[in-house]
């Protein structure tokens, strides 16, 4: 026995079987998202099940689990058509299938409102007039699919665009005349310029709206779909996003469906609040927070993190302040969200509000959550994690690279920018890679500075002044709690949480990848041993 | 030596000391120094000839690597120093508060003990002290650059990998890495604190090889544990214990004619 301890056999085997079961937990974390995740975008074959009693189910396998207690197996559908059924799913006994059956035309709906429709394309109409019926009706849908696509576009593109700038414009020339009255300007030639072209523009808008609603009006085609127990629905072609025949697609159909979906997923906005279509603007917002965080928080923690180990006099307050600052890091983040709240938004942005945009108010402009007070808080939670990385860095440099420096005749400063700086460089970006993990992933104090559930605009655009640090914006960390949690259908809504997960993670490694290879890049330059 | 030297014969050190300066290039005068409370040099008085290897030899703690950095001041870095005293390089005191203290380090370089290259490439290494001279150019600053290398007899090793990373070289190369580095700002003086100490015995040849051709240009001040090698490359040697500036003179004849007994116990090996 111990002659096997002195071996260090049983160590070895200890250490490895720790490394083992950590590994064991996160690859299982990352596989269970993996499998949930990878399959939500591949089109499931459609069953149409025959049950004893003569009743027929038409939808996608889901699950299947045995019936708590027995040995038998049941199976959970997806049958979709909310808005006939009342319910997404069904749970149907395996023992109660009389019959299995996958009819080619059967066709999976996706439309703007109500989730999937399932179903036989029945008849195409227009005007309250059969256009096609049977098997010419899928050929026609399909002719006109494209032409709805289009003026899709367009509805969004007045809405978006045109009347937005508009209301743009609108709301500036509306502060203007705040601004006048605030000062007991009422009357005058001003005055009577902003209203005139106040006006202007609200004939403009009223003029935009009637041709969105003359565009509106032009579509009056609608398919009909047959679904189960007789039941009909009939949508309006411009409703319709995507149409597919999954029974009757070949695995490589499949895949070029898959790979359309998941581009929809990275590229499309949300539908139906958020639980379908893309999360594009949330992708957008957590990039951006990140990238806005991590400009504010690698000076300020590399400053920091020099005074504390260049020039400080090292200390019973200087070792406090380091153990105060490593602490920092067991703050829960919530508190630094309402430190954000009361300090950023209240104390700093209502001082702005007051400062610069007093016509505005009562409407708060910086007043109020937003991507910068955000990101500043964000900065503020990471900020331990890039003081002791690059201190941890400086502390590595030997000391006779500094006072070869010194010798040199360079004062400190020459020495701290020249040497010392490069030098910890690939430090910095170790701190900036754990900081930026840390922030990509936070979610409890975004919800109270400036996450929302949809952010109408994005926080570049193209009106002056492009980056608009006081906007609300959306975060994936914060999508995948409400579409989990939040939405009111959380069984469909679960596979794209985990969609989402995956996302997230990807763009955490790749954010990690690019300052890792950054990082490896100044290595090979300055060929440091600092870590 | 080629010129005549008087000896004074006298057991006075400090008197050895003045009497047998060619042209003195660093004169030390009553130099004291304290770390806190506690002494590392008391009264030293001494001159370092223009152009000539003086070196400081003594047992460990004996005050010769301090002496050394008092020449270019780097004991200012150190908290708790206190000093009297005077040192003149080139007739200028160095202590005179109103001298820059950079300006003095660009005249004075020195050589450490563990090589010290930044982590840079191995032009950048030595274009160091230039650039921050402020040489414009980037043709001066390379000819600088091979200049001093080829003068640290790196150049031919060294030519083909300019821009790699100096901590890529050996150990002596490192150090002559160094050596090139100090002597791309011109200083009048070479400062070297055990240059050799890391390094194996061909390595150390070849810097003092390099000792022996930088004196033409250069006056050089090392500290050394080595005898041997004080000996070898050096035209003076001080003897320092415990503080103090015991013997000082030309080196043959303190290694073969020792005036103090107790110069003649520490290099022949009787303590130290």
């Amino acid at each position: 026995m111990r002659t096997l301890w002195r071996s260090g056999e049983p160590f070895i085997w200890l250490t490895g079987g720790a490394l083992a079961i950590s590994l064991i937990m996160v690859l299982g974390l990352v596989g269970i998202i993996l499998q949930n995740a990878l399959g939500f975008f591949w089109p499931a074959d459609v069953l149409r099940a025959t049950l004893r009693d003569g009743t027929v189910l038409t939808g996608q396998v889901v699950q299947r689990e045995r019936r708590p207690g027995t040995a038998e197996w049941r199976t959970k559908l997806k049958v979709a058509n909310r808005d006939l059924y009342g319910a997404d799913f069904v749970w149907v006994d395996d023992s109660q299938i009389a019959a299995r059956a996958y009819p080619p035309a059967v066709a999976v709906v996706e439309r703007t409102e109500w989730g999937l429709l399932i179903g036989t394309v029945t008849a195409v109409r227009d005007g309250g007039a059969v256009v096609a019926t049977g098997g010419a009706a899928v050929d026609e849908m399909r002719s006109r699919l494209p032409a709805a696509a289009a003026l899709r576009r367009q509805i969004r593109r007045i809405e978006r665009s045109e009347i937005g700038a508009i209301n743009y414009e609108q709301e500036k020339v509306r502060l203007r005349l705040k601004g006048l009255d605030a000062r007991g300007v009422t009357t005058g030639p001003e005055v009577e310029a902003l209203q005139a072209q106040m006006a202007a523009l609200q004939a403009r808008y009223e003029e935009r709206v009637a041709a969105l609603a003359e565009l509106r009006k032009g579509q009056t085609a609608t398919i009909v779909v047959a679904a189960d127990e007789g039941k009909e629905k009939e949508l309006p072609i411009t409703e319709i996003v995507d149409v597919y025949f999954p029974n009757a697609m070949g695995p490589l159909d499949k895949s070029v469906h898959y790979a359309a979906k998941v581009w929809e997923f990275v590229s499309d906005d949300p539908r139906e609040s958020n639980t379908e279509g893309g999360v594009f603007p949330a992708i957008f917002g957590t990039v951006m927070m990140v990238m806005i965080m991590s400009v504010i928080v690698t000076p300020l923690g590399v400053l920091a993190a020099f005074y504390l180990r260049e020039y400080a006099r090292q200390g019973t307050f200087v070792s406090t302040v380091r153990i105060a600052v490593n602490n920092l890091a067991g703050v829960p983040s919530i508190v630094f969200g309402v430190f954000g709240v009361g300090f950023f938004i209240y104390m700093v942005g209502g001082t702005i509000d007051q400062l610069f945009y007093a016509d505005a108010l009562p409407t708060p402009t910086y007043g109020t959550g937003g991507i910068l007070w955000a990101s500043l808080t964000l900065a503020l939670l990471t900020i331990p994690v890039v003081i002791v990385a690059t201190e941890e860095g400086l502390a590595a440099i030997p000391g006779g690279t500094r006072e070869a420096s010194l010798a040199l005749g360079a004062t400190k400063l020459e020495t701290t920018l020249r040497v010392v700086l490069p030098a910890v460089m690939p430090s910095i970006l170790t701190g900036l890679i754990l900081a930026m993990a840390r922030a990509a992933g936070e979610v409890a104090p975004l919800m109270i500075t400036g996450v929302v559930k949809l952010a109408p605009a994005l926080p570049i655009d193209g009106y002056w002044p492009f980056l608009h640090l006081d906007r609300k914006f959306m975060h994936l960390g914060f999508h995948i709690y409400d579409v989990g949690f939040q939405s009111p259908n959380v069984d469909a809504a679960r596979p794209m949480v985990f969609a989402t997960t995956l996302l997230l993670l990807v763009i955490v490694v790749f954010l990690n990848l690019f300052a890792i290879g950054l990082r490896n890049r100044l290595r090979r330059t300055y060929a440091t041993s600092a870590v | 030596m080629t010129e005549a030297v008087r000896i004074d014969t006298s057991l006075n050190p400090r008197a050895a000391a003045a009497s047998i300066m060619e042209s003195p290039m660093v004169e030390i005068e009553g130099l004291s120094l304290w770390y806190g409370a506690k002494q590392a040099l008391a009264d030293v008085t001494m001159s370092v000839a223009k152009h000539r290897v003086t070196a400081y030899i003594g047992p460990s703690g004996c005050g010769k690597s301090t002496l050394l950095r008092c020449l270019n001041r780097m004991n200012d870095l150190v908290d708790g120093v206190r000093m009297a005293g005077h040192i003149r390089i080139g007739g200028t005191d160095i202590y005179d508060p109103a001298l820059d203290v950079t300006e003095l380090r660009k005249r004075v370089g020195m050589v450490f003990q563990k090589s010290n290259p930044f982590p840079k490439s191995i032009f950048e290494n030595v274009a160091y002290g230039p650039r921050i001279l402020g040489l414009g150019s980037r043709a001066d600053i390379e000819s600088v650059v091979e200049r001093s290398l080829r003068a640290a007899a790196l150049w031919e090793e060294v030519q083909d990998r300019l821009h790699d990373s100096a901590l890529g070289l050996s150990g002596g190369q490192q150090q002559r890495l160094c050596i090139a580095r100090a002597i791309a700002v011109e200083p009048d003086v070479l400062l070297m604190d055990e240059p050799c100490s890391a390094l194996d015995p061909i390595a150390t040849a070849r810097i003092e090889e390099l000792m022996l051709e930088l004196k033409n240009a250069y006056t050089i001040v090392i500290v050394t544990h080595n005898m041997q090698q004080a000996a070898r490359v050096s035209d003076y040697t001080g003897f320092l214990l415990l503080g103090e500036l015991v013997e000082f003179g030309i080196t043959r004849e303190l290694f073969t004619n020792p005036r103090h007994k107790k110069t003649e116990d520490y290099i022949t090996g009787r303590f130290g």
